[in-house]
């Protein structure tokens, strides 16, 4: 008699029920959608659904659904022509500031939803994109760095009226050349007092006093990881301007960047449009004059410039410029510690807060602004040749009260919304001084390449499913169908613990895939080879698949253990294309070990543990 | 159905000098072939550029080569790509060039300048220095799984066979580079892929050797180490051929189906399987019994009052024979 403990069965059951149910949205393939974005990633408002509701009703065109998240909404429509049309229409209808862009919606079903079941996503190779690498230098970014203190010392030193010979660069470190001791003794308190940032150290000259000072490590490290996230909030504002439904922009490594656009076809303008720029400016308002009035008649003050508000409102700007991207080292979105209003926290450097300090303190009670330029990237057509341009966008994105004269750090409040103050310090901060980037590799499959490859992906699989099934039903007989059903449980549990995990699909996803098919008969094969040796061996059936089973387990263990080393070293190691192979082989292991040592066994068991006169196995 | 009968018995360990010779000689050759003709590394590994087109109807390559003459190329290379109609355009990387990454669109614009039908498929550009640290790290993966596996079998096993296991791993990485280096095989990140994947399964087939040659080791009473090893290979023999067979029939399907970026992948695992299977069977073993495992190596810490596994007697056609 072979039987197994009831809660075996029970866990067979749970694990098969949960494989099926978390395999399943992958059947259910994609609805044509529209989705819209705001074009500076920023929330959407909440009355959105209701205006594209209408823009729809209006336009005629009939939708399955509408889902509003706060950072996007999705609209479905059930066929591709709708689709279009539906693009067509909500460009026109929502403007400048959102970004409409053509979608693949999973169309898992609502139950399916709710369980949090969705389908695989596919690779870059699978359903085509573009995947750049980007390496943001950070040399350059240490130089910049160096310089604003430069900057930073000299001022330092003739406010204390230090006299110093030179303040210069020198390689990483900055070297200050003084006249006397007793000045680098005053330079030293000044400086240890006012750059903390810096490490310094007292050096003497053939005929100077020095002070050799460089960046503190930790300031280093920070400088670094704002820089990149700075590049980061940048590339990110670049992308939206693509359309791209669900772009990547992650980290990678200290100073690396991957940005990948699933669905991008033309790499020449996904460049071009990752490669421009934007800065921002801080202003005085002319309170003097009345924009209204310049607007309409078109004479300018002299001394000031036109400019326009986000909501449209002309304003008039003074011609000098206090304080520019590149002087702003942080913005940060926050709440006022004494009112709990939502505020925008800025740092300025040096020169910067020299310079905001000037203007402050003679303009209380006055406005100042804050301009957004863009140099966008377009393409026109002219004389049926594309021609790449550049446009400049310019904006007013806040205009607030100077309250008191500050300098290198200070708050703007009496934003509406914490919205509006996140809002605010991302514009900021993508128009700070980021570090030069540069691409160094790029990937990118073409649609058709990738429906090859997943139509090629795909037969593989099926067809080394199959000769395998075939091969295992006629060598082991009943026993080989038993290894065929742990077969097919195992392709499901491996997509649903693809689907659950949300792993990526790659081409060598596939390849890990089918190689693991191979494999994880092999737990099986060693089982029945185990059975049939304990058959010749001249033991009663029931006893051979009671050693069977049991002998064999201690070779799978290690066997499986030692791939799973060489698969989890694969994952550590390897970089995209391996890491999804890595990953698929890893869960095939774990997922072939558990169908063939239980499943197998239960199903064995269902047929042959209850005869207890059992004369011969079909194996 | 069973091919191979329960009472086989190959003398395995006999032809084992056989065996060495004809692993020396293809090994020679593979080494051979490394250094003179060298490996065939890819795009991920040199860095450079890859374009690769779809053109409406098969192309000239001699056109396509004219094309990128006119529009101020020199240093490409244009290929097929599985099929006609599929064109592959390479270029070396430039150290000094910093912005390689527009060479693509360069190269696609004079390509459509003279066929306008055409079709991007894929194009991939690889920074000089991205390429290395793919190198570097393809080929610390390799010394890193090889040496986490040294430990495990250590750990599990004892070290002769662990040291037999890797001396076995080593075996096959250096056959199937040498047969890929022969073959001039494009060796590209795949293909690093596909041989930590046969490092993978050749180490499964000699782990279940040693692991069968372990039980014997420990339940036989007669038998000297040459005759037990023996024993356990004939044993196993049916296992790693069915094993062997599923996983070749799958890797086949992947060859002719998957498509031809697939392809060196494919062909690396399909040549690593064999080579783990020879491998495991004439290799593993051999080097462990080199070493001079004894039994008492493997035999577990007696404690009392726990059951001794029962002790069976060395079958018939197994005794007397020494590995010679």
């Amino acid at each position: 008699m072979n039987r197994f403990p009831p809660w075996k069965y029970a866990l067979l059951v749970i694990a098969l029920g949960i494989g099926l149910v978390y395999s399943l949205p992958n059947l259910f393939g994609d609805d044509p959608a529209v989705q819209v974005s705001s074009l500076r990633g920023f929330e959407l408002e909440r009355d959105m659904p209701a205006r594209i509701e209408a823009a729809m009703g209006n336009a005629g065109i009939e939708f399955d659904s509408i889902e509003f998240e706060p950072q996007r909404l999705l609209v479905r429509l059930g066929n591709v022509d709708r689709q279009a049309r539906a693009a067509d229409v909500l460009t026109d209808a929502l403007g400048e500031d959102y970004v409409v862009a053509l979608n693949l919606a999973p169309a898992t079903p609502p139950w399916l939803r709710a369980l949090r079941a969705e389908p695989m996503t596919l690779g870059l190779d699978l359903q085509g994109g573009v995947h750049f690498l980007m390496q943001v230098d950070m040399d350059t970014a240490r130089t910049q760095q160096l310089e604003r203190f430069v900057t930073q010392i000299r001022n330092l030193l003739r406010d204390e009226q230090i006299r110093y010979r030179s303040v210069r660069m020198d390689r990483n470190q900055i070297v200050t050349e003084l006249r006397s001791v007793e000045d680098r003794e005053r330079a030293m308190r000044v400086l240890g007092r006012q750059v903390e940032e810096l490490v310094l150290e007292t050096r003497d000259g053939s005929e100077t006093f020095n002070i050799r000072a460089s960046i503190d490590e930790d300031v280093l490290r920070d400088l670094q990881q704002t820089a990149l996230r700075q590049n980061i909030t940048t590339l990110r504002n670049r992308v939206n301007e693509l359309g791209v439904s669900e772009p990547i922009i992650q980290q990678q490594g200290a100073d690396r960047i991957v940005v990948q656009l699933p669905g991008v076809q033309d790499p020449a303008r996904a460049k071009q449009v990752l490669g421009s720029t934007a800065t921002v400016e801080y202003r005085g308002v002319d309170e003097q004059n009345d924009p209204f009035e310049a607007h309409r008649t078109g004479r300018v003050p002299p001394q000031s410039l036109l400019y326009f508000m986000r909501n449209g409102d002309p304003i008039l700007l003074s011609r000098t410029v206090i304080a520019s991207g590149d002087n702003l080292i942080n913005a940060q979105a926050g709440f006022d510690s004494q009112t709990g209003a939502p505020n925008v926290v800025v740092s300025l450097d040096g020169p910067g807060a020299r310079s905001m300090l000037e203007h402050t303190s003679q303009n209380v009670g006055n406005r100042m602004a804050v301009v957004f330029i863009e140099h966008r990237p377009e393409v026109r057509e002219e004389n049926g040749e594309e021609i790449h341009t550049t446009r400049r966008v310019e904006e007013v994105i806040s205009a607030a009260v100077t309250r008191e004269p500050f300098g290198g750090r200070f708050q703007t409040t009496g934003l509406g919304s914490a919205t509006e103050a996140s809002q605010l310090a991302m514009l900021l901060r993508a128009g700070a001084l980021a570090a030069p980037m540069q691409i160094i590799e790029e990937r990118t499959v073409g649609p058709s390449l990738g429906q090859d490859n997943i139509d090629q992906g795909f037969r593989s699989v099926i067809i080394g499913f199959i000769l395998v099934l075939i091969v295992m039903a006629i060598y082991y007989k009943v026993f080989g169908l038993v290894a065929n059903i742990a077969l097919t449980v195992n392709l499901v549990l491996i997509v649903a613990l693809l689907s659950l995990l949300g792993a990526t699909l790659t081409l060598p996803g596939i390849a890990g895939i089918v190689l693991t098919v191979g494999m994880a008969v092999d737990a099986n094969v060693l089982i029945y080879e185990r059975i049939r040796e304990e058959l010749n061996n001249g033991n009663s059936p029931q006893a051979a698949i009671r050693a069977g089973y049991e002998k064999a387990f201690s070779t799978i263990a290690d066997a499986n253990v030692t791939t799973l080393i060489a698969a989890v070293v694969l994952f550590l190691f390897g970089t995209g294309p391996i890491k999804g192979f890595a990953v698929t082989l890893s869960l095939g292991i774990v997922t072939s070990m558990f169908t063939a040592i239980i499943g197998t066994r239960a199903v064995v068991h269902l047929i042959y543990g209850r005869k207890k006169r059992l004369k011969a196995l079909a194996i | 159905m069973q091919i191979i009968k329960p009472d086989i018995n190959i003398n395995f360990m006999g032809q084992r000098k056989l065996a060495l010779v004809l692993s020396v000689i293809i090994l020679a050759i593979g080494v051979a072939s490394l250094f003179t003709r060298g490996i065939n590394f890819g795009l991920d590994f040199t860095g450079g550029t890859l374009i690769e087109v779809g053109y409406p109807a098969a192309p000239e390559l001699g056109d396509v080569r004219q094309a990128l003459t006119d529009a101020g190329f020199d240093d490409f290379t244009v290929q097929t790509f599985g099929a006609a109609r599929d064109i592959v355009v390479r270029m070396p990387a430039d150290q000094d060039d910093e912005s390689g990454a527009d060479l693509s669109t360069q190269v696609l614009r004079a390509l459509s300048a003279q066929e306008p039908g055409i079709e991007l498929r894929r194009v991939e550009f690889v920074g000089p220095q991205v390429g290395q640290e793919l190198a570097e790290q393809g080929g610390l993966a390799m010394l890193y799984a090889l040496f986490g596996i040294l430990l495990y079998v250590s750990f599990r096993f004892q070290w002769r066979f662990a040291v037999g296991a890797v001396a076995a791993l080593v075996h096959d990485v250096l056959l199937v580079v040498g047969i890929l280096s022969l073959f001039q095989v494009n060796f590209d990140l795949t293909v690093v892929a596909a041989i930590l994947a046969v490092i993978g399964y050749s180490l499964n087939d000699t782990i279940v050797l040693y692991d069968r040659l372990r039980e014997n080791f420990r339940i036989k009473r007669k038998g000297t180490p040459t005759e037990l090893c023996n024993l356990s290979i004939n044993q196993m023999l049916g296992r790693t051929l069915m094993t062997s067979l599923t996983t070749l029939l799958v890797l086949i399907a992947l060859f002719y189906f998957g498509g031809e970026i697939i392809h060196a992948f494919a062909f690396t695992l399909i040549i690593g399987v064999i080579v783990g299977t020879y491998s495991s069977i004439y290799i593993a073993g051999n080097a462990a019994i080199i070493l001079g495992v004894t039994k008492q190596d493997l035999m577990p810490v007696e404690k009392e009052g726990e059951d001794q596994p029962d002790m069976e007697v060395l079958p018939e056609r197994f005794r007397g024979r020494q590995g010679t």
